[in-house]
């Protein structure tokens, strides 16, 4: 009897276990799988809604605008998502970023380096930036947000000194202004910039989906402890993130030199927030290990389509910054949810 | 049971400041049988695994795996010795699925160029051999070797880690209170696979405070006190009371020291 009653009760069990999931499970474990989802359905619906509203918002002219005003952001957004994937972040990417561009164009300009080599120089800077701040976190075990939130202000000033608050603008046709040159496709025009950006963005959904290196960051992110007794040397990938995000950072400098035509100690003053919005609203979790590149590109893309929609629209411009606010909140809060609920 | 052991520990030594963490305690264990070793809270079971494990330095002492010399630096040089560690945490990466767990830090590429060059992933290869891996080791309720192990339970978590360990454990395995965070069913899931890696011709050490538990798995059983080594005792010599007893110091074993085996 009491054997009978057993199996009787641990296939009620077993049957419960394996009951079909509910609509919310389904959904849920479809936003686990693919976290770039919901970005992208914000991004459509945002793309059909804003061509109701004006004739102009589709048209090929606009939306290539939109790509270019959307390649700086995007870029540092990309090298953004490789630390908050680690559950780090970094306050300081778009001051890196334009000391980058600084040193590019015044060594091009003043210096009367070639162009090829200014570039180089330029990246070194920010790879070099990123590299201490990986440093600092790794070997000192300083939290992310206060190591960069220093470096936020370490490199404000020293772009603000070192151009002395002057705009140096490049002659037209220098090299580094390649990435604002624009070229066609049919009727849509591309800059190299976004060209670059894209490039960025292919490169590292390669590395995370496809490498170690990549698997590592996710593993790292998600929990260092059980990454580190697996045998992932942890601080070797958390450093690797900032390197390698030191790497986009230059690409955006460069970009942001194109758009700029020359060097701006003031042009990227937003970009620091700006890149962490980008990628939050990609669907990457702020506490780490979560997320898909790819995301952050739909994120840069979202709030510049917010931008431009709105803008066309007619509405104040105001509306842009309270309409990102509000997903922002709304993309952090699905991200919990994704996280709360087993599925 | 051979009659030399796969892993010895002669001697060990590790002080935290003044606080001695192991006081020269000697070890052995044997391919095909499961060793635990129990003791009270801070009798140094935890340090002597760790020192076996790579995750602590011995301050002296010497750790010898089939009969030769070891130096362990990292959890890596024991690892690439052959000697595995099941945590007691789920130490599992809980974004990652099933499969890339298994070989976390230990990936399979590509052959050829896109291995070589573009260090591509051999995600079907790893798949495939999850899939065996999982199977030979008789976990039924691993079903789908895709999914991510956060949608997973604590007990399925933890035959993860066991299977990991199992398939990369060429020699010891050791088992750090494998069973401290689950249920009684997964447990219960958890102790076979325990049974299984044994009857493979694994050496096991098993970590553990649940007696019940450890008399019924062990062949032979370590008790640690006060950071020395107080008897190597067996299921068959000894009761649970006694183990007890030796732990807490209320009985001493006038032959402690000297590892005797039942068979």
């Amino acid at each position: 009897m009491a054997i009978s009653t057993d199996s009787a009760a641990s296939a009620a069990v077993e049957e419960f276990l394996n009951r079909p999931p509910t609509i919310g499970q389904r959904v849920h474990s479809v936003l686990h799988r693919q976290p770039a989802l919901s970005p992208a359905i914000v991004l459509v619906l945002a793309c059909v809604g804003f061509s109701l509203t004006s004739s102009h918002f589709y048209q090929l002219t606009n939306l290539s605008l939109l790509l270019q005003q959307a390649s700086v952001v995007g870029t540092l957004a990309a090298g953004q998502t490789l630390i908050i994937l680690t559950a780090g972040i970094d306050l300081a990417i778009g001051a890196v970023m334009v000391l980058s561009s600084l040193v590019m164009v015044k060594l091009a300009s003043s210096s009367g380096v070639p162009g090829v080599l200014a570039l180089l120089i330029g990246a070194a800077i920010a790879i070099l930036a990123e590299t201490i701040t990986g440093l600092l976190v790794t070997r000192i075990k300083l939290p992310p947000f206060i190591v960069t939130l220093g470096m936020l202000s370490i490199f404000t000033a020293i772009s603000l000194i070192y151009a002395q608050g002057q705009t140096i603008l490049l002659n037209p046709g220098a090299f580094l202004l390649w990435t604002g040159n624009s070229f066609a496709i049919g009727s849509l025009h591309l800059t190299y910039g976004v060209l670059l950006m894209l490039g960025v963005y292919v490169v590292f959904a390669y590395a995370l989906r496809y490498t170690a290196w990549g698997r590592h960051l996710y593993a790292v992110g998600d929990d260092a402890e059980a990454a580190r007794l697996a045998g992932i040397r942890v601080n070797r990938v958390l450093l690797s993130a900032y390197v390698v995000a030191g790497f986009a950072i230059a690409v955006a400098a460069w970009i942001l030199v194109g758009r700029v035509g020359g060097g701006d100690p003031n042009s990227g003053l937003n970009a620091n927030l700006e890149s962490i919005t980008a990628v939050v609203i990609g669907g990457t979790s702020l506490f780490g290990g979560r997320g898909a590149v790819i995301g952050s590109l739909i994120g840069a893309l979202i709030v510049q389509v917010f931008d431009n929609g709105l803008a066309l629209a007619g509405l104040d411009p105001n509306y842009q910054v309270l309409a990102v606010g509000i997903l922002v909140i709304v993309a952090v809060s699905v991200d919990q949810w994704i996280r709360s609920v087993k599925a | 049971m051979n009659g030399t052991p796969v892993l010895e520990a002669r001697g060990l030594v590790k002080l935290f400041g003044r606080v001695v963490g192991l006081d020269a305690v000697d070890m052995t264990l044997y391919s095909g049988e499961i060793l635990a070793v129990i003791g009270d809270n801070g009798a140094g079971k935890s340090t002597l695994i760790k020192c076996l494990s790579g995750a602590l330095i011995p301050d002296q002492g010497s750790i010898l795996l089939d009969e030769k010399e070891v130096r362990f630096r990292t959890p890596q040089d024991a690892r690439d010795a052959g000697i595995e560690t099941v945590y007691q945490q789920l130490a599992v990466a809980p974004a990652l699925d099933i499969a890339e767990n298994l070989f976390l830090a230990r990936e399979v590429r590509r052959k050829g160029f896109l291995g070589s060059v573009f260090r591509m992933l051999d995600t079907g290869e790893m798949k495939r051999e999850s899939t065996e891996q999982i199977k030979s080791l008789g976990i039924s309720t691993l079903q789908n070797i895709s999914q991510a192990v956060e949608t997973l339970s604590g007990g399925q978590r933890q035959a993860v880690a066991v299977a990991r360990a199992a398939a990369f454990g060429s020699k010891v395995v050791i088992l750090d209170e494998p069973t401290a965070a689950l249920g009684v069913r997964e447990t219960g899931q958890v102790i076979k696979l325990i049974r299984e890696l044994r009857d493979s011709g694994k050496a096991i050490i098993l970590i553990s405070h649940d007696m019940p538990h450890v008399f019924e798995l062990a062949d032979r059983i370590h008790i640690q006190r006060l950071g020395g080594r107080a008897a190597v005792i067996t299921p068959k010599s000894h009761t649970m009371e006694d183990a007890v007893a030796i732990m807490t110091g209320a009985k001493t074993v006038t032959s402690a020291g000297a590892p005797t085996t039942a068979e």
